[in-house]
């Protein structure tokens, strides 16, 4: 455990030595907090507050992407050979990525919620638990998705081009940017496969709800599932060296852990609960301001 | 021997078709310095890598400190140091927090500050590894394989790349690390390398061992004849130099002919007069007593080049 602390505190401080992490990191969410509030939130605190959860979204999304560039661009240079020859396995190292990565996304959260509620007069907190709670797994299963991206990529183009994909996919699709409810029902089906909509709906459950913990619960298991299925995999498929090959048997892993998200994809599609639930929030507040317009169901 | 520390049966390791390392054994005694010389590409750092439990043996067996490099890989670990061929630390770490944090991987830890004193890098410990120059950084990966006061060090071509003021600086830290008794692993490429330092060199070549003994009894086996290096203006035909007086041995290389000799004045009287008679030109000549080198020579027929 000394050896995860150890290494959690010297990646924080070389990622905030990285002007590409504080950029993407701390910049780009910030800015994507102005742009959705000047722009959509001018209908009153409520859009704040829904708002809000979208920015929260896209912060703890975003983590997966310097993470696993930096565990590529290790592994390229020769620096994880190094690592290799000491006694720590690749446990420390994956569950230090999480954490470092956990612990660099509060103060850019603590901003988004400072600003927020001082700077755009939001009144409405939500349930700050379920918050917490939500942002924390969320950033976690996040993060140990970028683990896998840099597991199965060898080098930095191929781990930007899965990069670009992964979040051009969360982006669009999650309602993290444009509300989901704007989209035709089977696309809204087909975003409740993707991890990322799990932590988006829960959010606005959370913020605009006041959803308690048992009420997200079923999107802290899709999250919670997430991190558990992605950090194993990606621990089996983990390599020091870029000559390691990854083993057929270790990339059917990669299978495996998107098995929980048909489940409850599957199972939301039957439910159809999260669909309904999001146009409700959605239905709720555009009235009072967003400047989406709806397709009138 | 004292108790044998490092013991490597019959190694094998291929890659593809390539055929690596090709039956290596020896052994290495606690407390020795033991030396694997040869070119690029004999299977030196592959041999290593295997010992450090970095690569996986397609055949023979291993055994560090009593253990199985790669099932004993953790404890193993713990009881090793090593310098890679190529260190790489990230660019914005610096040089206190780099050997701190390798230290707390270990149970058993040196105390850090004095490793960067005793490795001149004192001074340098708030500086980024990106900042450092090759002598420093290699200082800085030689007081890392430290960190845990290991049993047993690998240091695999230590001084490669490095220029010669540096390269002295490093002899002088192995030095002191063979007074202290530990157990050292080193390939090297560098003939005056393997002489300085080691107690006992085995020479590698095509992945196996050809020749191996103390750097004077290798060298012993040339004893007799002394090496003659001469460039000439226009080449010889094959076989004349061969027959001048007291040539035991002779060989070419880009240009530059190696002779062995029994007597050095006869030998060179008699090249200076064959070349007037042939209208040659000597444009250099090097007398050298017998290396490690000539050892080499001697076995492969070819020169053991940097």
């Amino acid at each position: 455990m000394s050896a995860t602390m150890a290494l959690t505190g010297v990646r924080m401080r070389l990622a905030l030595r990285n002007r590409a992490f504080v950029f993407f990191s701390v910049v780009m969410p910030i800015g994507f907090l102005f742009g959705f509030f000047l722009v959509f939130g001018r209908g009153g605190p409520d859009a704040i507050t829904y708002l809000l959860g979208l920015v929260l979204a896209l912060s703890v999304m975003g983590s997966f992407w310097g993470l696993s560039i930096q565990l590529v661009s290790f592994r390229e240079q020769g620096v994880l050979r190094r690592f290799r020859l000491t006694p720590i396995g690749p446990g420390p190292l994956l569950a230090s990525s999480i954490f470092s990565n956990y612990m660099l996304t509060l103060p850019t959260i603590l901003v988004e919620v400072v600003a927020a509620r001082w700077l755009f007069g939001m009144k409405n907190w939500g349930n700050i638990w379920s918050v917490i709670v939500l942002l924390t797994i969320g950033s976690a299963a996040f993060s140990a998705l970028g683990l896998i991206v840099a597991s199965v990529t060898n080098s930095m183009q191929e781990t930007q081009v899965i990069n670009n994909l992964l979040w051009s996919v969360f982006f669009f699709l999650s309602g993290a940017t444009i509300p989901l409810p704007v989209f035709p029902e089977w696309i809204q089906h087909i975003a409740f496969y993707l991890p990322a909509t799990y932590l988006v709906a829960g959010l606005e459950r959370a913020l605009v709800l006041h959803a308690n913990l048992v009420a997200v619960s079923a999107d802290l298991l899709a999250l919670t599932a997430s991190v558990v299925v992605a950090f194993e995999v990606s621990r089996r498929l983990f390599r020091w060296e870029p000559e390691q090959k990854v083993s057929p048997r270790a990339k059917a892993w990669v299978i495996v852990a998107v098995i929980p998200f048909l489940l409850l994809g599957a199972w939301e599609s039957r439910t159809n609960r999260g669909v309904t639930e999001m146009q409700q929030i959605f239905h709720t507040i555009a009235p009072h301001g967003l400047s989406f317009t709806s397709p009138g169901k | 021997m004292s108790e044998v520390v490092i013991q490597v049966t019959n190694l094998q390791k291929h890659y593809g078709s390539v055929q690596a390392v090709r039956g290596v054994s020896f052994e290495v005694g606690e407390g020795e310095v033991f030396g694997l010389l040869g070119p690029n590409g004999a299977g030196k750092t592959s041999t290593v890598e295997i010992l450090e439990g970095l690569r996986h043996a397609d055949g023979g067996t291993v055994k560090v400190c009593g253990l199985d490099p790669e099932r004993d890989s953790n404890r193993l670990k713990q009881q090793i140091g090593a310098v890679l061929q190529q260190t790489s630390l990230p660019d914005k770490i610096r040089v206190e927090e780099a050997i701190r944090l390798f230290a707390g991987f270990y149970d058993r830890r040196a105390d850090t500050d004095a490793l960067l004193d005793r490795f001149q890098l004192g001074e340098k410990r708030r500086a980024f590894y990106h900042q450092l120059s090759g002598g420093q950084k290699q200082r800085l990966a030689l007081a890392m394989a430290l960190v845990n006061d290991p049993r047993v060090l690998f240091l695999d071509e230590p001084t490669a790349g490095l220029d010669p003021q540096v390269r002295r600086e490093i002899y002088a830290i192995i030095e002191e690390l063979r007074q202290e008794k530990k157990t050292i692993l080193i390939t090297t490429h560098y003939i005056e390398e393997a002489e300085r330092l080691c107690d006992r060199v085995a020479i590698v070549d095509h992945g196996q061992v050809i020749a191996h003994g103390t750097p004077k009894e290798l060298k012993n086996r040339s004893e007799g004849t002394t090496r003659i290096e001469v460039r000439l203006g226009q080449p010889e035909a094959d076989g004349t130099l061969r027959n001048l007086d007291a040539v035991a041995d002779i060989h070419q290389f880009d240009g530059t002919y190696v002779l062995h000799s029994t007597s050095v004045p006869s030998t060179i009287v008699a090249l200076v007069k064959h070349l007037e008679a042939e209208g040659n030109e000597l444009q250099g000549l090097e007398i050298a007593t017998p290396s490690l080198e000539d050892v080499f020579i001697e076995l492969t027929g070819r020169r053991l080049r940097e």
